[in-house]
């Protein structure tokens, strides 16, 4: 189908951006990628009043070395990061997961930071950034605010941001020679994971591990790797039962009773 | 700053396959809409109109996208290429084109145009890929004809591999 009408603005400045979402809030709607909100406008299950078009903003185009974490602007696509020459020396978990984004032609368009204002729970970057513990930096004409990536998505396609606030950007801190690994299970791959898992090593006897799909966020937990079988069943059995057309909550369970240790292990390995 | 109301139709300007063109659309004309309808370039196909059967696929300033989840604005100003830029003035098909009439990459033909743009794209970055990376690119693309055995054939066959 056709989106509904709606008022199209392509500002060259955030200023101008954000002084667009004071003026028209919640009805308003950025448009960077729109590889998630053009899909769902042509499906009508969303219906802004007005676009506001940020993706060719040069100040939002940066993918910025900022020392402990790394900083990508709100107009870099998933392939642009993807293609960074430093990713895999300073964000290996990014470069383990991204490639599970969607396919090539979307990645070529859709934006790291509009995956993670688009929430998608079982979304590879939302979850990447939840596991590393990264933050997201939100502007509007009252200023800025940086928020930790476990406060900002709240719940399913649910974030912190407020309606006249867009993000700017997103802070990856860097894990530079920890071992990572990242894996999901979906129907095709390129298709929505039913559950993924991205995993970092934490010294000899920690891991970190993120979980997507399991609920309507990203779940992290740092478990201690001596106890990992009695870990992983803990965190099966403790989630709430959420499920859907693709996937009962058991068949999740057991996806992740089975994936977990593979992908701790992968982690591990990549550590050594 | 470019700004237009709703009901209101705007000049879009845009280089297509080389040439400048321009027509009139209302903001929410997607791109695949406004190459098909307003300027005629029936090459690209509409299938599904949500991203993910692939047939669409254009490219803008020689990065394969979905048409469909483009609007028209998006691609307004930039240089967008369609099937039709593939073939020589002549008509004669171009190397990955003969490849896919070879093999008998397609059937009805529907999904072939964006299949080819994505490829266009694809292997102009990365000309000696392995089969793995082809069937990662091409599982951005849905045809219900082939089963995807004669499109990898003819992929191999471009990129040489044997």
């Amino acid at each position: 189908m056709k989106p509904r009408p709606f008022d199209y603005a392509r500002p060259d400045t955030i200023d101008e951006a954000v002084a667009l979402l004071a003026e028209r809030g919640d009805e308003a709607r950025i448009l960077a990628g729109g590889q998630s909100l053009m899909a769902m406008m042509n499906l009508r299950l969303a219906d802004p009043s007005m676009l506001i078009d940020i993706a060719r903003i040069a100040e939002l185009g940066h993918i910025r070395d900022l020392g402990d974490t790394i900083e990508v602007g709100a107009a870099v696509t998933q392939n642009r990061l993807l293609a960074w020459p430093d990713l895999t020396a300073k964000l290996p978990l990014l470069a383990a997961a991204l490639p599970f984004v969607g396919h090539f032609q979307t990645r070529n368009k859709g934006t790291v930071c509009g995956s993670i204002a688009h929430a998608d729970p079982s979304s590879e970057i939302p979850l990447s950034l939840a596991t590393l513990e990264g933050s997201v930096v939100l502007r509007s004409t009252g200023g800025e605010r940086v928020v930790a990536a476990k406060d900002f998505q709240i719940d399913m396609m649910t974030t912190a941001r407020r309606g006249d606030e867009m993000i700017t950007a997103v802070r990856f801190p860097v894990h530079t020679g920890r071992g990572v690994a990242f894996r999901e299970v979906a129907r095709r791959h390129g298709d929505f994971a039913i559950i993924a898992i991205a995993a970092v090593i934490e010294g000899k006897d920690f891991a970190q591990i993120g979980i997507g799909g399991m609920a309507g966020k990203p779940l992290v937990q740092r478990i201690v790797m001596k106890e990992l079988k009695s870990e992983i069943e803990a965190l099966a059995t403790g989630f709430e039962d959420y499920e859907d057309l693709h996937a009962s909550a058991a068949l999740r369970r057991d996806i992740l009773r089975n994936l977990a240790p593979l992908v701790l292990a992968e982690a591990q390995a990549c550590a050594a | 700053m470019r700004r237009v109301n709703k009901d209101e139709k705007s000049r879009i300007s845009l280089t297509l396959n080389g040439r400048k063109m321009a027509a009139e659309a209302e903001p929410r004309m997607l791109l695949s809409d406004f190459l098909r309808h307003s300027l005629g370039a029936t090459g690209t196909h509409v299938g599904c109109e949500h991203g993910v059967c692939g047939c669409c696929t254009v490219q803008i300033d020689g990065t394969a996208v979905r048409s469909c989840l483009t609007l028209a604005m998006q691609a307004e100003g930039r240089d967008v290429k369609t099937v039709e830029s593939l073939a020589g003035p002549n008509g004669r098909l171009n190397t990955l084109q003969q490849a896919f009439q070879k093999h008998h990459a397609l059937q009805c033909g529907f999904c072939t145009p964006g299949i080819l743009m994505s490829f266009t794209d694809f292997l102009s970055r990365n000309p000696k890929p392995t089969e793995e990376e082809l069937r990662e690119v091409l599982s951005g693309h849905i045809c219900r004809c082939t089963g995807y055995a004669g499109i990898m054939a003819a992929l191999k066959e471009a990129v040489g591999i044997s």
